[in-house]
Order: structure tokens, then C-alpha cells, then sequence
């Protein structure tokens, strides 16, 4: 008789694999299906940036349970993944964004996140490597930034260390529900995976899974256009962004500067992704303006990822209308990096508690189907 | 992409130059572009005009090919779109992103040639960053370029023709050649003997250089391993320790070459996403074409040193060859024999294969690196960490070994610490070299200012 998972999981990026750390550590059975390695996806190769604010309500309470995993990253998987509280500076381009950072100060605060207004006086005299012209900005001290190279790996191999099944090189190919049963088709392997609650962390393709099920969304493929530069001595301290989001800037502990701008081109079905070499050069304009001393900063490779964007560029996250036993986070439309942990937390309480603490208000996927109604 | 826009070739080597005159023969004026100042690609790079030494003295054997690659290209060039000092940063699909003069400009394709050449190959031995250890192409660029020598006495440690010709050069211009250690055992098979005939020449003019290095008294030293640079004082390299027959020995010198054949550029292939393979003869990854250089992708043709390790001649075949497919794939007329360039490159197989298999990448040396040597010196990582980094994943595809360890991420990007780093990921993971993949390039080609990017229009 072949066994029969408790859990099992489509896709190994960083909310697949923190869900099957956090199934372990509460007690379940998990098996985690990844088609090439943990964490080669958009997981591995994103920005890094790990910041609270800047976000749309309805992901404040996923972003604010991630962040205190993020602080225990050493305790729950034997490394800080570099993770480092660098603040996040959101930069005003003008009066109209700087009352727009202040209404978000409010939000951010409903949610107990403090984030500082500072205006261009102050920008001058503690980041006076920003380039002129901003009007001010908001610092929310507690974000920062961590290394996405080692996070989703991170989390496979502590989930594999208390027993988790993680199966890597192993695409899933079809899914039946056999009475209360998901028998998972692998492409590589004749036996099917068999489980009694499926969770979807497929990223770019977890709309096409979801599908699978008849709960049909429309997700597009993004592939934000990032550059790294030479390592430089320490000039940059927080993570910066702009009110707009047309470029944000980080410096490593490493000295590199990453920055990223634009959109490449990325192909889902073929898995590949290119930057824009015309992208590239506009990022680097922008870089340039926001801190001018990057002028003379010798840029080493540009790369994209994989990204599934949703039509509201907000995640799906929650369970299936129409399956039970079936769960779902894909989507993250760019900003799925610092969620990830606590997405993994809070599907593994669906699973297994049958409920989280943590509100997903606004992030299911019925929200498409509404609007689809009362537009008909 | 537009039938107006021409047809471009990157780099003006053996191998671009004569793919630029089949062109220009059949009433195309190509656009060529090379970075360097001057025509000529790595064999016949020139001196600066001021520091000029006569043909012989640089070019040995090869001045008079020398000269007759410089009459060609004069001849040539008013027929054709030639932009020197130019450097291609980017490749993409009818574009290519070119900076001169610190200026950026975009160039469009209708039909591509890559005919980029090739690159050192090192392995690294313990203290091989000190000051006074350089490449064997550096040391003959400096020689070639700007007429100075990299050190008055001078050790040569690697494997390859090139190793023997390079310290000839430097015996000529007046240097005291130390030594020459071999990795290899190219005397050791003599059955490969009629495989090296077929080069004729090329092995003629390899035997010059070795019978008289040993004239005039250089060690020549084959089935070496290198085991340390050795340092003085003051940091600066002072000689290689080495095992020979089972003890150990020191060259001394005050500069060091280090070259272990070539490896293929690439990166240009790479942007425009054509497909490669494993060489395991070259112990490689090369782009993958046809017997005429068609690549895996629709008007993008690919010749020379940049397509697979042949040296210059081939590298002149693969050219015109090259350009006759392309002329025929675009419609023209063309009269390039090509059944005869395939059957020079036919010929040429063989001996290139003997080289390939006398004068092998030592990958045993490569895996065997001892910890504490420094591998991927842009980063500062040593052996001991890309092992680590194997050991604690169990994974050995260098893609992922470089995002766990940094290996490769530096300003080479690769480039230089690649085929060592390959070699030590397999040993390590117990794989094969081919199952460790192949480093995956991104624009820039080559690192560049920010600023730099955003000058002029845009
Ligand atoms: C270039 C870039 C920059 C970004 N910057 C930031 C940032 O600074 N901050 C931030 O918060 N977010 C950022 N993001 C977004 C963030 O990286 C993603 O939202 C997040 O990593 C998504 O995680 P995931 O686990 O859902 O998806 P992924 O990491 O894409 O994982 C999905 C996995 O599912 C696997 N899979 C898919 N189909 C199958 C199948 N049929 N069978 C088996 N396996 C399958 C895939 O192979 C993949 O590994 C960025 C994204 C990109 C691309
Ligand atoms: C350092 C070195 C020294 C060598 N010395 C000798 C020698 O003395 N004798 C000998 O027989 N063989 C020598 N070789 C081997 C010899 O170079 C080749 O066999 C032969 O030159 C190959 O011709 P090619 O046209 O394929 O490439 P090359 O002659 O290398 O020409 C390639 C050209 O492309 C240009 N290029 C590459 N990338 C770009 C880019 N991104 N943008 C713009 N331009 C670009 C380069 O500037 C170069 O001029 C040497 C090789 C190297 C690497």
C-alpha cells in the first residue's frame, strides 16, 4: 500500500517550502513536489528586499507575521540567510506622495508597524549620499533586506532535516481526487503521490494548477529587470525605494549594490528570462539619480526572474471555493519575498488547525469571481 | 528585425576577417566590430604604433601571415562598416549594445557572425594572485601590445603549444626563460605522431620552438604538478615549486605565466540564447552548430576560436565558411567553395585532436586544488569554500554552487575561475563535469560604469 501524506505541496520557492517546515513542525506528514531544486525560481534570484511597508492592507497582517520569522530565521533554520534590519526608506518625489506616506503611516500603525516621516532636511543630513530633489520620505526602521539565495534552500533543508519529503527534480503532471484523496501524477515517476489536503505554492504557475480544480484566475508573468554592481566600500544603509516604485537600491554587507528597475521579458513555459539591456540602462539612469556616486560603479550582470503577477497585484492565498482539502498562495505579483515565511506558517494552520490567526481578509481567490459576476 | 538592417560581425580576427572579405566578395558591406584598437584578433595583435618592434621579433613563424592579414584588412576596409575600440555589452535579438569611447550606441542585425575567440584557461595553484604572476595571453599581450616583458627571468608553467611558442617569444625579446613545466605527456604517446603530421606546419613551427628552447638551454619539464608560487619578502613572486618524478623542485623567476590551452568566449552566444554542448575533448561547453557554423538559432552564424578551440587557421576557414552559409541562407550568389573549407577543417580534426588529447585541460590538478588556494580570486574564495558549499547541499550544479558561495560572481564573472571551479564541483559531488552545467551568462559582457551606460542619447 503506498502512503498517504497528510500534505502535499506543488512547488518548493519560499512559501512552499516554509509551508512544509511549518506542517513538520506541527506534526504532519508532508511531501513537497518542486520541478527543478528549491528555490531556483523567483525565491532564489529576487531583489531581496524584505520590507512591511509600502504594502497594500490586505497583506499587512501575512507581512507582519513574517517579519518576526524573519528575526528568528537562526533559531528555525540554522541560518540569518543574511537577513539585516537596515530600515526602509520610502522616498516622496512630492508634496502629493509625501501625504500619500502619511495616510500610509496611519495604516501601517492600525497594524502596529512604526514607520518614521522624514522630511528633505532630514534626508540631506542622514542619508546625504541621496541624490537631490525628494521632498522627503518615509523610514520604516524595522525592514531591511536578506539574501534570497540562501532562504527557500534554507527552509527545504530544515524541513527535510525533521522528516519532511522533499522531492526535487520531480514535476507534477496531473492531479485526481480520488474520494478525499489528491493522487498526484509525477512526470518522473510512475507511482503516484498520494495526500489528503494538497497546498499550491506553484508561483508563476500556480494559477495553472489551481485550474486544474476549475478555480480559474488570470495570472500574468512579470520579470522585474535587476543589476549588481562591483562591491564598493559601505555607502548605502537601508533599503530604498521611491513613492511610484520606479527603482529601489540596496547595498549587501558584501559591498555590491543591487538595484532593479523595469521589466524583462520572461517565458514560463520555456522557464526563461531575460533582462532588457534598454531596461538596464534606464535602471541605471534612475540608480544614478537616486544615489549619484554609483555614477563611476562598475556593473557586473543583470538577471530577471519568473514572476506570476495577478490582475490586482495582490496574492491568492487561501482556500479553494470549489475543493476541499485544497489550499492556494501563487500570485505575489512581485512582493512575495518577505511574505513567504508566514504564508508557509498560515497554510500549514489551514491544513492543520483548520484555521490561522492571521487574517488573509482580501486575498482569496473568490475576489476574481465576484468581480467577474457583477461585471456580467 | 528589418531586411535594411546589415549584416554584423563581431570581431576582427582571423576568423571575422575572413568571414568580412567572403561578404564584401559577394557585394555585402558587413559591419565589423572589435573591441581592440587595431585588427587582428589575439594572434595578430599589434603594438602601439609608437613602440614598434619588426614582425619577426613579434610574430615569429607567423610574421609573414602577419603582414598578410594587415594588407588584407587595409585592403578590405573600405568596403566595409569597421568599428575598432569598440566593445558589444549586450546581445539581443537584432540588437547588439555596443559602448565606444565611453559612449553607448545600439547597432542593429539582420544577420549575425560571432567570431569572439578565445580566452586563457588557468588552473590556480596556492599564491597564484601574488604580483608577478600573469597569463600566458597577458604575458604575451604585454609583449605583443606594449612591448614590454612581464619580468627578466621568466617561468612558463601550463600545457598547450602555446605555452612553448610564448616562452620562445620571450627568449627572442630578451628575456631569461626559466623554465618550462608541462602538465601534460605530450612525448609520452608517439602513436598520436601521424594525427600531428596532418598539421603539417603548425606542428613543424611546434617542434622549432622546443628544439630550441632546449638548445639554448630552457628546461623543459614535462608531467609536472605544480604545487606553490613561491613568494619573497616583500609578497612578490620569486618561484614555482613543483613535483617532478616524485620530488619536488623550485623554478625561480621574478614572473610567472600560467596558461592551460584556451576557453571559447562565449558570452555573446550565450545572450542570444543559443544552445551549447559538453566537449569533452575541450572540456567545454561550446556552442552548438552545424558543419558550416548555422547555430541554433535562425541568422546567427558562429566562427573561429569562439565556436571551438582550432587555432588561427581554422579559424580563417570557419569564417569563409560561415559567411558562405549565411550568403546562401540570405539568397545570394555565392563562390566560396565551401566543400573545400569543410575539407581543410576535416583535415585539421585530427591533428587538433591529437593536440586536444596531448595537451589535456589537467583536470585532475584543477580537482585536486588543496583547500587553502584561492580559486575565484575577484571573490577571495578558496578551494576549501566551493567544496564546503558542495558538501553541505549534496547539490553539484555550478549554477546553485554560486548561489550558495559567491563563486563566479565577482568582476570576471567566471570567466577566468570557471573551468577550475567545474572541475573541483564534480570531484567533490562525485559527478561528471558535464552533469555540473554551465555557468550562465548575463549583459554586461564585460563590467561597466554606470555612468557610462547612460551617457549621450538615449
Ligand atoms: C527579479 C525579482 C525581484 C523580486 N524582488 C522582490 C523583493 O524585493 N521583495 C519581495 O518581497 N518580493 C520580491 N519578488 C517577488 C518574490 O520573489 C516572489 O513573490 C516569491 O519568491 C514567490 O515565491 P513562491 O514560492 O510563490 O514562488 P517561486 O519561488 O516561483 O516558487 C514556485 C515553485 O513552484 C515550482 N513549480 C511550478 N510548477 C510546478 C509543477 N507543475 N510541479 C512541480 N513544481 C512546480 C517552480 O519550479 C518553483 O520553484 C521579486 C521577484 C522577482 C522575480
Ligand atoms: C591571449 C591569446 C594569445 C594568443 N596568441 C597566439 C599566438 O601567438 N599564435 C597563435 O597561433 N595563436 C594564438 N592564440 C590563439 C589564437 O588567438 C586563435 O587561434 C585565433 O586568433 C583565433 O581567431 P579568431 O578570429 O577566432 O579569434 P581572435 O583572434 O581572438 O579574435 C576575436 C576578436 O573578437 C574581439 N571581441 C571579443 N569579444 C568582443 C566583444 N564583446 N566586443 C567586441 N569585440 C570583441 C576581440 O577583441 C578579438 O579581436 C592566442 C589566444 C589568446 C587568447
Amino acid at each position: 500500500m503506498t502512503k498517504i501524506f497528510d500534505i502535499a505541496v506543488i512547488g518548493g520557492g519560499l512559501a512552499g517550502c516554509s509551508t512544509a517546515l511549518h506542517a513538520r513542525i506541527k506534526g504532519a506528514s508532508v511531501v513537497l513536489l518542486e520541478r527543478g531544486r528549491c528555490g531556483t525560481q523567483a525565491s532564489g534570484v529576487n531583489y531581496g528586499g524584505v520590507r512591511q511597508q509600502g504594502r497594500h492592507s490586505a497583506e499587512l497582517p501575512l507581512a507582519r507575521r513574517s517579519r518576526s520569522i524573519w528575526s528568528n530565521l537562526e533559531t528555525l533554520i540554522g541560518s540569518d540567510c543574511e537577513f539585516t534590519v537596515t530600515g526602509h526608506v520610502k522616498l516622496a518625489r512630492n508634496d502629493a506622495d509625501m501625504a500619500e506616506l502619511a495616510v500610509h503611516r496611519t495604516v501601517l500603525r492600525d497594524h502596529g508597524i512604526h514607520a518614521e516621516l522624514l522630511g528633505a532636511s532630514d534626508i540631506r543630513r542622514r542619508f546625504p549620499y541621496i541624490g537631490p530633489g525628494y521632498a522627503g520620505a518615509s523610514l520604516c526602521a524595522e525592514d531591511g533586506h536578506a539574501n534570497p539565495r540562501l532562504v527557500a534552500p534554507g527552509f527545504a533543508r530544515a524541513a527535510r532535516a525533521l522528516g519532511a519529503d522533499i522531492r526535487e527534480q520531480s514535476q507534477v503532471e496531473a492531479i485526481h481526487v480520488l474520494g478525499d484523496i489528491f493522487s498526484v501524477t509525477l512526470a518522473n515517476d510512475p507511482a503516484p503521490v498520494k495526500a489528503r489536503q494538497l497546498v499550491n505554492t506553484a508561483g508563476a504557475w500556480g494559477a495553472s494548477i489551481a485550474a486544474l480544480f476549475g478555480d480559474c484566475v488570470n495570472e500574468a508573468v512579470m520579470a522585474p529587470n535587476m543589476c549588481v554592481t562591483e562591491p564598493i566600500a559601505p555607502l548605502i544603509g537601508p533599503n530604498l525605494g521611491v513613492c511610484g516604485g520606479g527603482i529601489y537600491i540596496r547595498q549587501t554587507a558584501h559591498g555590491s549594490v543591487i538595484f532593479g528597475s523595469g521589466l524583462g521579458t520572461a517565458d514560463r513555459d520555456a522557464l526563461s528570462a531575460r533582462p532588457i539591456a534598454d531596461v538596464t540602462r534606464d535602471a541605471a539612469a534612475a540608480a544614478i539619480a537616486m544615489v549619484p556616486q554609483l555614477a563611476n560603479v562598475l556593473l557586473l550582470r543583470s538577471w530577471t526572474g519568473i514572476e506570476g503577477r495577478m490582475d490586482d497585484g495582490l496574492p491568492v492565498v487561501g482556500p479553494s471555493p470549489n475543493t476541499a482539502g485544497l489550499f492556494h498562495a501563487f500570485g505575489f505579483s512581485g512582493h512575495g519575498f518577505q511574505l513567504g515565511p508566514a504564508v508557509g506558517a498560515v497554510l500549514a494552520e489551514l491544513c492543520i488547525d483548520g484555521h490561522s490567526p492571521t487574517s488573509l481578509h482580501g486575498l482569496s481567490i473568490t475576489r476574481f469571481n465576484r468581480a467577474a459576476n457583477t461585471h456580467v | 528585425m528589418s531586411a535594411q538592417d546589415p549584416i554584423v560581425v563581431i570581431g576582427a580576427g582571423p576568423a571575422g576577417m575572413n568571414a568580412a572579405k567572403v561578404l564584401v566578395a559577394a557585394g555585402v558591406k558587413p559591419v565589423v566590430i572589435d573591441e581592440a584598437r587595431e585588427a587582428g584578433g589575439q594572434i595578430f595583435r599589434r603594438p602601439q604604433f609608437e613602440l614598434s618592434r619588426d614582425d619577426k621579433a613579434l610574430y615569429g613563424f607567423d610574421a609573414r601571415r602577419a603582414r598578410q592579414f594587415r594588407s588584407d584588412f587595409a585592403a578590405l576596409q573600405p568596403a566595409i562598416d569597421y568599428r575598432p575600440e569598440t566593445v558589444v555589452w549586450s546581445a539581443e535579438q537584432s540588437k547588439l549594445y555596443l559602448l565606444r569611447h565611453g559612449q553607448p550606441d545600439v547597432q542593429r542585425w539582420s544577420r549575425l557572425i560571432i567570431a569572439t575567440g578565445a580566452m586563457d584557461r588557468i588552473v590556480p595553484t596556492k599564491g597564484w594572485t601574488a604580483p608577478g604572476v600573469f597569463s600566458l595571453g597577458g604575458a604575451q599581450i604585454a609583449l605583443k601590445a606594449e612591448a614590454s616583458l612581464i619580468g627578466r627571468r621568466v617561468v612558463f608553467v601550463g600545457t598547450g603549444p602555446l605555452l612553448y611558442l610564448v616562452a620562445y617569444q620571450y627568449a627572442k625579446a630578451g628575456a631569461k626563460v626559466g623554465a618550462v613545466l608541462e602538465t601534460g605527456r605530450p612525448f609520452a604517446d608517439l602513436s598520436l605522431l601521424p594525427d600531428l603530421m596532418a598539421g603539417r606546419s603548425v606542428f613543424a613551427r611546434g617542434l622549432y620552438y622546443l628544439g630550441w628552447l632546449r638548445m639554448h638551454g630552457v628546461a623543459v619539464r614535462t608531467d609536472v604538478a605544480p604545487l606553490a608560487v613561491t613568494l619573497d619578502d616583500s609578497g612578490n613572486v620569486k618561484g614555482l615549486s613543483y613535483l617532478f618524478k616524485d620530488k619536488t623542485f623550485e623554478a625561480s623567476c621574478d614572473a610567472l605565466a600560467i596558461g592551460y590551452g584556451l576557453k571559447a568566449e562565449t558570452q555573446t552566444a550565450d545572450l542570444l540564447g543559443l544552445d551549447f554542448h559538453f566537449d569533452a575533448q575541450q572540456r567545454q561547453w561550446l556552442p552548438t552548430t552545424d558543419a558550416d557554423g548555422r547555430s541554433s538559432r535562425a541568422n546567427v552564424y558562429l566562427a573561429g576560436d569562439g565556436l571551438a578551440i582550432r587555432g588561427s587557421e581554422i579559424a580563417a576557414e570557419s569564417g569563409r565558411l560561415a559567411a558562405s552559409a549565411l550568403l546562401k541562407d540570405a539568397g545570394h550568389r555565392c563562390k566560396t567553395d565551401s566543400v573545400r573549407h569543410r575539407r581543410a577543417i576535416d583535415m585539421s580534426a585530427r591533428f587538433r585532436k591529437a593536440l586536444d588529447t596531448l595537451f589535456p585541460y589537467p583536470s585532475q590538478i584543477a580537482a585536486g586544488i588543496a583547500d587553502e588556494t584561492i580559486v575565484c580570486r575577484c571573490e577571495g574564495l578558496t578551494a576549501g569554500t566551493v567544496r564546503q558549499a558542495v558538501h553541505a547541499s549534496g547539490e553539484g550544479d555550478i549554477n546553485r554552487i554560486k548561489a550558495f558561495c559567491r563563486v563566479g560572481m565577482g568582476r570576471c564573472q567566471g570567466r577566468l575561475c570557471g573551468p577550475a571551479t567545474a572541475e573541483l564541483i564534480a570531484a567533490s559531488a562525485g559527478i561528471d563535469i558535464a552533469a555540473v552545467g554551465r555557468l550562465r551568462g548575463q549583459a554586461p559582457i564585460k563590467p561597466v560604469a554606470l555612468g557610462t551606460l547612460t551617457n549621450g542619447p538615449t
